[in-house]
């Protein structure tokens, strides 16, 4: 029974991996604190992605995205006792 | 100068016994079974995970290649780098990585070539992905050899010669590999992966204070290069940072150590916690190490032609034990993705190639000969062909990927659509592989003219040529898969995840 909401970590994940090339910033040449603009961008950007992976592992859809359903759904990261962990 | 030279060799040649020794406990614990040896039992958890995938990954190609690309084109590298390993990577670890975690575990699987091959049924298939697997370690491995020749080379002001470094990283992957297996293996890269960051961030420290600061680094940066502050530009055009990024991001994932470290994780929390740290992780190391090439611009240091910029930047500013630490870090980055490849490739050519092919009722034993023969000879090939240093680390490296890029579709396609087809499998494979390999073949001997490796699309630079053999994959399996039938003995359920 995949959740419908898991669907939205697609667009996500896709726009996660499109702009951590700073495509807005380019050919800015803006010095900001010691560096220039587009490598804090870089910075930043990897920063989110630690942390929206995080958010992922922690919905739940990790598990139901491989279609090991658990029962209730957002089982959060215990989902994968069911099926995924050997031991 | 002949002290700081003998103190700077001793520095990596301690380090290197220091890993020896690790390697040797790892030994003794080593049960004698394949899947121990190649595979750790299966009981690899998150900070080993993290780190020998981490140290796996990063090679001479990161930290000689990365900086020297960054000195001389800007510090774009980082961007590239950081969007295929931080990000696009971590994504494919979970959508490929987990889901071969789940296969591996639940049938026992060691190699790729050996998922492939059962899921289809087919002892061809599975030598076809072996095959091309080991055709591609094998350029990557010499890119290995070249970078520790040119460390030892920068390091010791040529007093080592070019040669004696690839010779002494070539004897160390040896003794290594055929005495430890992966326990050992895996050990180790977690001590060099956290030797790499800290040193590099010591490096960067050191650097920065002694030219007044990271606004000074980059101000002199600009003044030198004006073009450096801005993104984008020169060799950064959007068909090479899309074409790079995505040809070594699907190529990691098909890279037989790589690959492999998808079947050792104890638990599945593992992966979770290890997908969640590593872009983190990849910042950690590539902003201070690709900075101070970029940096170097500006700096008044004297870089030689084909020497690399990081040891010649630590030369001029830490005294020459820190710069020695450094490069033995850098080695540390090379041994640890070489001992993996080897090891890789040895359970590849014994598991896919020997055993089925040659020899199906080998003793356990004379597999074990066969394999640390394989790793010997293997190793002095990519030596010998090192020494002809056939093109920069950055294009040898570039070639590996893209070599392992053609795999990638057409293993998803398998993993996640149950229609394929072992046809399909076979000429999405081979027919990509074959073409790529007459590109690659066709720059290098004179017989055939020279393919273009790049195809410009008007505004956005060149395209790799890789990317459009990497959507040929994709079509071929696909529509090859559609017009075949499944053979009789290949099972789809072998895939499934869910159920019983």
């Amino acid at each position: 029974m995949r959740v419908r909401r898991d669907l939205v970590w697609i667009p996500v994940f896709a726009a996660l991996v499109a702009f951590a090339v700073p495509w807005p910033l380019w050919g800015v040449d803006r010095v900001v604190a010691g560096l220039p603009a587009w490598i804090w961008w870089h910075v930043g950007w990897l920063v989110l992605c630690s942390a929206a992976f995080r958010l992922f592992v922690r919905s739940g859809a990790w598990e139901r995205g491989m279609g090991l359903d658990s029962p209730g759904g957002a089982g959060g990261t215990d989902a994968s006792a069911g099926r995924g962990d050997r031991r | 100068m002949t002290a700081p030279i003998g103190l700077g060799l001793g520095v990596v040649v301690g380090y290197l016994l220091v890993a020896l020794t690790i390697g040797l406990v790892a030994y003794r614990l080593t049960e004698t079974t394949a899947e121990d040896y190649y595979l750790a039992n299966r009981s690899i958890g998150t900070v080993v995970l993290l780190f020998t995938t981490f140290a796996t990954l990063l090679s001479a190609f990161t930290f000689f290649g990365g900086p020297n690309l960054a000195y001389a084109a800007g510090p774009e590298w980082l961007i590239v780098m950081g969007t295929l390993d931080g990000v696009l990577f971590a994504v494919l670890w979970y959508v490929v990585g987990y889901k071969q975690w789940l296969i591996g575990d639940r049938h026992g699987y060691v190699t790729l070539g050996e998922m492939l091959g059962d899921r289809f049924g087919s002892p061809g298939l599975r030598a076809l992905v072996a095959g091309v697997s080991l055709l591609w370690l094998f350029p990557y491995v010499m890119l290995q050899q070249m970078g520790a020749g040119e460390a030892l080379v920068g390091l010791t002001g040529g007093a080592v010669p070019y040669w004696g470094g690839a010779a002494l990283i070539t004897a160390f992957m040896i003794a290594y590999v055929t005495l430890a297996g992966l326990r050992g293996v895996a050990w180790t890269d977690t001590i060099q992966g956290l030797f790499m960051l800290s040193v590099v961030w010591v490096a960067a420290a050191w650097v920065v204070s002694a030219v007044g600061g990271v606004g000074a680094a980059t101000g002199s940066m600009v003044a030198a290069r004006p073009e450096f502050a801005s993104f984008g530009g020169g060799v950064y055009t959007p068909g090479f940072i899309v074409s790079t990024a995505i040809t070594i991001a699907f190529g990691v994932t098909m890279f037989p150590q790589i690959n492999q470290r998808f079947f050792v994780a104890e638990s599945g929390m593992v992966f979770k916690r290890s997908f969640a740290l590593w872009p983190v992780l990849v910042l950690l190391l590539f902003v201070p190490a690709f900075l101070l090439g970029a940096w170097a611009v500006g700096m008044p240091v004297d870089v030689p032609e084909g020497a690399n910029v990081l040891p010649v930047v630590l030369n001029a500013y830490t005294p020459t034990w820190f710069a020695a630490l450094v490069i033995a870090g850098a080695m540390a980055a090379m041994m640890s993705s070489s001992d993996s490849m080897l090891l890789s490739g040895s359970s590849y050519f014994t598991r896919d190639l020997y055993r089925p092919f040659v020899a199906p009722d080998a003793s356990e034993r004379r597999e074990a000969w066969v394999a640390r023969t394989g790793v010997v000879a293997f190793a002095t090939l990519a030596f010998l062909a090192s020494l002809l240093r056939p093109g920069t680390l950055i294009q040898v490296g570039d070639t590996a990927f893209s070599g392992f890029a053609l795999l990638s579709l057409p293993t998803l396609c398998a993993l996640y659509w149950d229609r394929t087809t072992r046809d399909g499998m076979a000429v999405g494979i081979a027919v990509p592989q074959a073409i790529y390999l007459l590109v690659v073949l066709s720059s290098v001997l004179p017989v055939v003219p020279t393919l273009p490796r790049t195809i410009s699309v008007a505004g956005s630079g060149g395209w790799d040529v890789a990317l459009g053999l990497m959507v040929l994959s994709a079509v071929l399996t696909v529509g090859v898969s559609l017009l075949t039938a499944p053979t009789a003995e290949s099972d789809a359920s072998r895939f499934a995840v869910a159920g019983d």
